[in-house]
This record gives C-alpha cells, sequence and structure tokens, in this order.
C-alpha cells in the first residue's frame, strides 16, 4: 500500500534464511537441516513454551507415584472427613482446597483431587503416545507404498483411506467396547481396556497421515535423486528407506505432534461417555464427565480435570505449530 | 416390580431428607392451618388443603410413559397417574403416608370376597358407571380388559400377574385367540353384567392387589384397537383425553359422563379443569421450571435431581418447598453363589461385616438419599421388621475382626478376588461399587469394577445366569421396589427361586426350597395377621443365609411449587398423589 518507506524498513531486517547465509562464515558449510530447524525453532518462544510444558508433564506423569506421595494422598483413597453428609459436597470453599488437598476434593467420597489429575496424565499421555505411534507407523508405511508403487495398489489403498475416514469412529468405539469379552490375549480389565482404546484411536486415524505421506512420496518419487539412485541400480526397498523416508520426516514428526492433543480429546471423549478406562483409574474425561453432574453446587470440581486438558492439548499444538514453522517455513 | 422411571444418568436423582416420611413430623393429619410452606409439610399431611375447582395442573415427564393403555404399563408414576381417566376394581385410598396403602373399592361396590381357600374370588361392579361416550360399563368389559392384557406379544409392558394366577387353561388372549366373545376364556366367569368371579390356578390371599392393577380398568372390545388403543383410551375416571400426540405431549379435560356419587371410597378430588402433560423434557429443565413455578409436577416422581438435590438443601428459601418421601425401595447388592469362593456361606457373611455401610450410604447421597438398610424389606412395606445381624448399627464403618475370622472360616485367610457390576449409566451405584471396593480391599478381597449398560443388564449380564458366571460377577449392584405395599409384592420377584430364568432375572440369586415353601404358605394365607410374619421370617432367612447384601433404604426429594393444593406423599406409590392435586 501506500507505505514506500515501511516497506523498505522491513526490507532491511533480512528474512533469517538470507542473514543466516549471509553472515558468519562458519554458517555457510554443513548445517543439517535438524540444525537449522533447532535455531529456527529457539526463537519461537511460544513453541518453546509449549515444549517445556510437554516435557514437564511427561515428568509428572511418569513421576506421578512419587509425586502424589508428597503432594497428596492416594489416587482412590476415601476420605468422608472431607465431604458432607448429607449434601454430599466438600467442606470448606472452592471445593475443599486446603493445604492438604491441593485441589480439593471429590464430593460424595472426598478423593483427592490434586493425585487424581496427576495419574490421569499417566492414562491420557500413555493412550495419546501409543495410539499416535500406532497411526504414525500404519499411515507412513501405507502412504509410502501407495505413493511410490503407484497403479493399481495406490487405487487399492486411497479407496481403503476413504473408507476408513468415512467410518463413524465414536459409534464404533462405543459399540466395540461394549461387545468386548473380558479377556483378550492375555489382556483383562485396564490393560485390556488400555489397548481397545489404543487400537481403536490408532486404527482409524491412520489414513490422515497416510494421505499427506502419500502426496509427499508422489512428489519425491519424480524428484532427480531418486531417478539417480534408480539409474544407478538401487532397488524399491533401498529407494524407499534411503532416498524417501528421511525426505519424510519432517512432515511426520510434525504431523504426529499434532496428532497427539486430538487423541487426548479423543480418549477423554471416550471416559466421558463412560466407555474409556475402568472405575475407579482416574483419567480427565472420566472426572470431568462426573464434574459435569455438580456444576451448579459444586463448580469447582470442573476446574482440576478441565484445565489439564485445555493446558495439555494447548501446548501439544503451540508446539507442534512451532515445529512446522521451523520444518518447513513455506508449508504455512 | 413396578418400574421407576430413572432416565440414563439420573441415578442420582433418588433422594433427599434429613428426617424422611417415616419419622420426625408429628404433624396431625390433613385439615387445620397447613397451608405454610414447610420443609417436609406434605410427608403424612396434606399441604394446602382446598377444594377450589378450576385452573390447569401441568406435569412433565423426563422420559415418556411405556404406554398410556392401561393394560399395557408398568411405571408407579403411570400406575398412579392412570386413575384420572381409569378405574380398575378397586384401588390404594388417596390419603397421606401410610393411610394409601388402604385398598379400597373403585369400580367394585366392595373388596372382594374369597373363597374359603382362595382359589375363587368374587367381586361386584357399582351401579351407574358409564365411559366417557355415555354407554354403560359392563363386566364382560373388564373380563374383556383382563384378557387382552394376558397377550404379553402384543401389549408387553404389564405385569404378568394375571397370566400366573389366573386358570387359564392354555387361553391366550383376545388377539391370538380372534374370539371377542371369550367363550374359551373361563378363568373369569361374568353370570351377569355386573358380577365377575375368579377362578386361580392356586390360592393367593392377597388376590386384591391383582384387582387394583390398571389392566382391570374395562376396555370396551368394539372400541379396542391393541396396540394403538393408547392413542385414545376410553375413559372412565374424571378426565378424558382431549388431544394425545404421543412422544410429545398430551392434554386432559374433565369427563362429563363421570359421576362422583358412584365414586365414594377413593378420595378422588378432581379439582383442576384441565390437565397438560409435556413428554421427554430434560430433568435439569424441568427442575428448573418447578422452581420458577413455570410447571407443577414432575410426573416421573423420583424427585430432583442430585445437584438440585444439593442446591435446594442448602438454601433455606426452596428447602421449605420440598418433600422427602421415603421409598419403598431397597438398594442392595446380590452375590453370586455359582461364583467361587461365595458358595461358602461363610465368604459371603465376610463381606457384610466388612463394608463400610455408612459409606454405602453416602454413594446415594447420604442421609438424603436414604437410610442405611439391614435386610431386604423397607420400612414401608406394612409389616416389615428391622433385621439387623451384621452389626449395621453397632458398627457402622464394618467389623473388619469378624470379617476376617469368616474369612478364616471359609478357608480363605488372606482374601480372595472377585468381581463387582454395575449399571454404567447410574452414578449412586457407581459409587456403590467403588465403595465396595474400598472396604473390601481391607480384609484383602481384591475387586474389579465392571460397567454394563442397565438396559440389558437384567438381559444380557448380571441378570442372566451363565453370563455372571463367566465372567465371575461375585458382587452385582442393584435395586429394587416394592409393585405394592405389602410382603409379596416386595420379596416374591427376588427371592422366590421358580421366578428364576435363564436371562433377564429380578431373583439374582435366591434358590432355597426352604423360602419357596415359605413363600407358599404366605400365599395361602388369608389372615393377614399372620402373613405379615411369615414374610419377616422369609427376609429373616435371606439374611441368615446371606444371598443379598442390602444397602440403602431409598429416599428422594420432591419439589412441590407455591400454587399447589392438596399435596401430599402416598406410601402406595412414594410419590405425590395426582388424582387429588389442585392449583391456586
Amino acid at each position: 500500500m501506500t507505505a514506500p518507506l515501511e516497506t523498505t524498513g522491513k526490507t532491511a531486517e533480512a528474512p533469517p534464511e538470507v542473514t543466516l547465509q549471509g553472515a558468519g562464515k562458519k554458517a555457510i558449510e554443513g548445517r543439517s537441516l535438524g540444525q537449522i530447524a533447532w535455531s529456527r525453532l529457539r526463537r519461537d518462544r511460544v513453541a518453546l513454551a509449549g515444549g517445556f510444558i510437554i516435557i514437564f508433564l511427561i515428568i509428572v506423569a511418569i513421576a506421578a507415584p512419587l509425586v502424589v506421595k508428597l503432594l497428596g494422598h492416594p489416587p482412590n483413597e476415601f476420605h468422608y472427613e472431607k465431604v458432607d453428609a448429607n449434601t454430599s459436597l466438600p467442606i470448606g470453599p472452592l471445593g475443599g482446597v486446603s493445604w492438604d488437598f491441593l485441589f480439593g476434593v471429590e464430593p460424595i467420597n472426598g478423593r483427592d483431587l490434586f493425585s487424581r489429575v496427576v495419574y490421569g496424565a499417566q492414562v491420557s499421555l500413555l493412550i495419546a503416545f501409543l495410539a499416535t505411534l500406532l497411526s504414525v507407523l500404519l499411515g507412513t508405511i501405507m502412504g509410502v507404498i501407495s505413493g511410490y508403487f503407484g497403479g493399481w495398489v495406490d487405487a487399492v489403498i486411497s479407496r481403503l483411506m476413504d473408507i476408513f475416514l468415512a467410518f463413524p469412529l465414536l459409534l464404533f468405539a462405543l459399540a466395540l467396547v461394549g461387545a468386548m469379552p473380558d479377556e483378550v490375549l492375555g489382556l483383562r480389565g485396564y490393560w485390556l481396556r488400555v489397548a481397545i482404546i489404543v487400537f481403536v484411536i490408532g486404527f482409524f486415524n491412520w489414513p490422515y497421515i497416510g494421505r499427506i505421506v502419500r502426496g509427499q512420496t508422489l512428489s519425491l518419487r519424480e524428484r532427480e535423486f531418486v531417478d539417480a539412485a534408480r539409474s544407478l541400480g538401487a532397488r524399491s526397498p533401498y529407494i524407499l528407506a534411503k532416498e524417501l523416508l528421511p525426505n519424510l520426516a519432517a512432515p511426520i514428526l510434525v504431523y504426529s505432534t499434532l496428532l497427539i492433543p486430538t487423541n487426548i480429546l479423543f480418549e477423554a471423549a471416550l471416559s466421558f461417555l463412560g466407555v474409556g478406562v475402568p472405575a475407579p483409574t482416574a483419567t480427565w474425561g472420566g472426572m470431568l464427565n462426573t464434574a459435569t453432574k455438580w456444576y451448579q453446587v459444586d463448580p469447582w470440581f470442573m476446574f482440576p480435570p478441565g484445565l489439564a486438558i485445555f493446558i495439555t492439548v494447548l501446548a501439544f499444538n503451540l508446539f507442534g505449530d512451532g515445529l512446522r514453522d521451523a520444518l518447513d517455513p513455506r508449508g504455512r | 416390580m413396578r418400574v421407576t422411571a430413572i432416565a440414563a444418568g439420573l441415578a442420582f436423582a433418588m433422594s433427599l431428607s434429613a428426617c424422611g416420611s417415616g419419622g420426625g413430623d408429628d404433624g396431625d393429619g390433613g385439615g387445620g392451618d397447613n397451608a405454610t410452606p414447610k420443609y417436609n409439610a406434605g410427608v403424612n399431611n396434606v399441604f394446602n388443603p382446598s377444594d377450589k375447582k378450576g385452573g390447569t395442573l401441568k406435569f412433565a415427564n423426563d422420559s415418556d410413559f411405556d404406554s398410556l393403555d392401561p393394560g399395557d404399563t408398568y411405571y408407579g408414576y403411570s400406575w398412579n397417574f392412570v386413575r384420572n381417566y381409569a378405574r380398575s376394581l378397586v384401588t390404594f385410598k388417596s390419603a397421606p403416608g401410610a393411610k394409601s396403602n388402604e385398598l379400597v373399592p373403585d369400580l367394585a361396590e366392595s373388596l372382594g370376597k374369597p373363597s374359603t381357600d382362595a382359589k375363587t374370588w368374587t367381586y361386584k361392579l357399582r351401579e351407574g358407571i358409564k365411559y366417557e361416550d355415555g354407554t354403560p360399563v359392563k363386566s364382560e368389559d373388564v373380563k374383556y380388559a383382563i384378557a387382552r392384557s394376558l397377550d404379553k406379544d402384543v401389549l408387553v409392558n404389564g405385569p404378568t400377574y394375571f397370566n400366573d394366577f389366573l386358570d387359564l387353561k392354555g387361553y391366550a388372549g383376545p388377539y391370538k385367540d380372534k374370539d371377542k366373545t371369550m367363550k374359551k376364556f373361563t378363568a373369569i366367569e361374568t353370570p351377569d353384567d355386573r358380577t365377575l368371579i375368579f377362578h386361580l390356578i392356586k390360592p393367593f390371599s392377597g388376590f386384591d392387589y391383582l384387582a387394583m392393577l390398571p389392566s382391570t380398568a374395562p376396555v370396551p372390545a368394539a372400541k379396542d384397537t391393541g396396540t394403538k388403543y393408547k392413542e385414545h383410551v376410553i375413559s372412565t375416571g374424571p378426565y378424558k383425553f382431549e388431544k394425545n400426540e404421543l412422544g410429545k405431549q398430551f392434554t386432559m379435560v374433565r369427563n362429563d359422563q363421570y359421576d362422583p356419587k358412584t365414586d365414594p371410597d377413593t378420595g378422588r378430588k378432581a379439582l383442576p379443569d384441565r390437565i397438560e402433560v409435556q413428554l421427554n423434557v430434560n430433568q435439569a429443565d424441568i427442575d428448573q421450571r418447578l422452581q420458577s413455578g413455570a410447571l407443577d409436577v414432575a410426573i416421573s416422581g423420583v424427585g430432583v435431581q442430585a445437584e438440585t438435590r444439593a442446591k435446594i438443601l442448602n438454601d433455606p428459601q426452596l428447602k421449605q418447598f420440598a418433600d422427602s418421601a421415603d421409598q419403598a425401595r431397597t438398594w442392595f447388592t446380590s452375590f453370586d453363589n455359582s461364583v467361587k469362593p461365595f458358595d461358602n456361606i461363610h465368604c459371603r457373611k465376610a463381606v457384610m461385616y466388612a463394608v463400610d455401610k455408612e459409606g454405602l450410604l453416602r454413594a446415594y447421597g447420604g442421609s438424603s438419599g436414604g437410610q442405611i438398610a439391614t435386610n431386604m424389606m423397607p420400612p414401608l412395606v406394612p409389616g416389615s421388621k428391622k433385621i439387623d445381624l451384621y452389626e449395621a448399627k453397632d458398627k457402622p464403618n464394618g467389623d473388619i475382626d469378624k470379617a476376617k475370622q469368616e474369612l478364616q472360616e471359609c478357608g480363605q485367610p488372606n482374601g480372595f478376588t472377585t468381581n463387582i457390576s454395575y449399571r454404567a449409566e447410574r452414578e449412586a451405584e457407581k459409587a456403590t461399587a467403588e465403595a465396595l471396593q474400598q472396604s473390601l480391599d481391607k480384609v484383602g478381597i481384591k475387586t474389579e469394577l465392571k460397567a454394563y449398560p442397565q438396559s440389558d443388564y437384567g438381559k444380557l449380564y448380571a441378570g442372566k445366569k451363565d453370563f455372571s458366571t463367566k465372567n465371575k460377577l461375585g458382587l452385582r449392584v442393584y435395586g429394587w421396589g416394592s409393585d405394592w405395599p405389602d410382603g409379596f409384592g416386595f420379596l416374591s420377584q427376588i427371592t422366590d427361586s421358580r421366578v428364576i430364568r435363564d436371562a433377564g432375572n429380578t431373583n439374582f440369586n435366591v434358590n432355597d426350597p426352604e423360602i419357596d415353601a415359605m413363600i407358599d404358605k404366605a400365599l395361602g394365607e388369608l389372615d393377614e395377621k399372620a402373613r405379615e410374619p411369615i414374610w419377616v421370617d422369609i427376609d429373616k432367612k435371606v439374611m441368615e443365609n446371606a444371598y443379598y447384601l442390602p444397602t440403602v433404604w431409598a429416599r428422594q426429594l420432591l419439589y412441590r411449587p407455591e400454587r399447589l393444593t392438596n399435596v401430599f406423599i402416598t406410601d402406595a406409590y412414594n410419590m405425590y398423589d395426582y388424582t387429588t392435586l389442585g392449583v391456586q
């Protein structure tokens, strides 16, 4: 627009790539993709904050027994003395918050909300990571095969993806969890349920990542370095593993980071609908489900699990966005 | 059992009150000046008595009736409401508290006259009773109404008591028989237009309770449209259908053919000119509208939701409009004796001693949700007695020492593992299962919780014998409400081994020939005073053998908006009486 001066001003602050290449003699040679990305990520404070929160959450989840031992009570232990016997509500302000019970207590049985949120992190993160891993594995394999070989293989896999994408996932999960027998492949109770949830979320989400990988592969396989490898006599497995996969690493990594929060929400939704991890194990979604019934008289009950989900999902999304910007600035 | 209309997730809505209908209020019953709002003013008392007619009485239902057809309904609130348009042979008296347990003649001139062996019962209809179109009611119509209700393929919802007790000789109802004159239906004789003679297959001293069932309300054979009859039931009561949009709402207006002179005993008041019922309304919305006065009665009678309950009890302004109603309902947990080690009575007793009875009460909302149950029959059932064999009074938090001793005798000194099942939608049952798990853990009994959908809980899961055995559901959380206020109405369906089927059970566990024999003895006993102790003995036997772990005798909190008149809780239905209410 009519601001030539400002425009000039902006050009003066050259884009980072230019600066990097121009200044510093060492910078010109031998910077790997990872180094470039890291230097970009380092300057994205929002993404870094997200990353730190994620690391913090992972540490808390792993060290849950220790954290709870220091700051709380066993997550399934009842504290009737903290609850009014007639109204079932926590005694004291803010849902019974005190130095002893940092986030207050649950109505009816007085379980420590702090401990339950901390243990809930274990379940949420475990399921989200495992499910994401499953989707990424399946999606990458199918996507690469589909994109690289093309033809009827591509047609079959692409239609398969369409079918999966059209699948009413939530309904399927509800039905599957309801119809599951008591014991499958030696798994029972809690672990069986975790396995089912991981399977449902992971197995039905692979086409999203599969499509991205397929698209990337389609364009990569026409590139000169692939032609060169092929003319030197490389076979398909070698090309797939050594030429294509490293170039696919960036989009896969970015997409995984963005898939994790979706999966956390999905697990919460399943628990919210009552088909998640069985009681009395604490999960964020399950706690939120119970809390909604009490919002009129004990609104504080909603905050700990609700905020936990909110912060975690936000952190993963911010970090994922930053990572994408760092790895692929043109992909915005 | 009369099914309570508890929608999914609403299980908490079970109730409230510091003192409940049994105790507290020293009301002098009816009359007097009882028009100042006060907590529990509608318990054992007529609150705001009035004879003023007119106005519109507004009901709302959080779900839908199973059917409006009197021959096809099993909800308690429906049996209460149906009396506005259908008159059965006898009915419960419209009176506050325990006075409502009395059966009084409605269509009939008097209660049934039994033969000495209690196998033949005779009723005589009153003179001058007419349908809404002016045609007189004949005994043949009552016979037809009962005949059609026998056919559970067409009218699926109602109870099966007539199928069980009438001497049917293979008769399957007028829809299958295709003969509207019912020649083959010899179990009921109609020698003239006003007399009905019932022939039973076995003695049944409490037959008047069957004559109370809504399915005895007359249906003219010519007007019967089978499953469509519910769209326009031909009224004999004070109101008739004006407009009926199934699943949405219906309205009723006065039935000018109803003559109060033919109805001297029941206590119907018929005050409002109009009745409106809205269906499938959100329960939270109903609670709000009751408090704002936009609605008069929550028809399902299960009381307000848990959170509304806490809100009302915390606010004196709201609390004065609330009544706490005791229920003829027991929440309990059933053992499965086919799951080891519960085949051993000592392991069952170990559980009975170990559980924290106070904690289990908290699962249902504490004292506002009921009281600790020591035995199966709730105090509201006339003649019932408290039988405290497992120290509920002395050690309400459980007796760990006794429990360990029993475990020793059972040969499981270090405890064992088992499963606890509950109905997934019911928060209170989930809380019960969690509380059981906590207390049993203290004596080394490790448990896993299993949630199953409530709609199929009896048919496919806990109430299916081989499923329960295979999945080792040692403890099954459940509950039971009385069909009518006497021992048979409460105990028969949960203790008689002859009602046990492969699936869809209500009796989950009791298979004891001694108890069966005692039930037969009670059925043949015509003297009420002699009959009641037999039911108490059966209850005691159940407790001695530790077949069930009773947890809570239920209570719930009802809200009575300011403009309602003649409000009181009837023990027969454990909710407000729907035939006496008026509006200011």
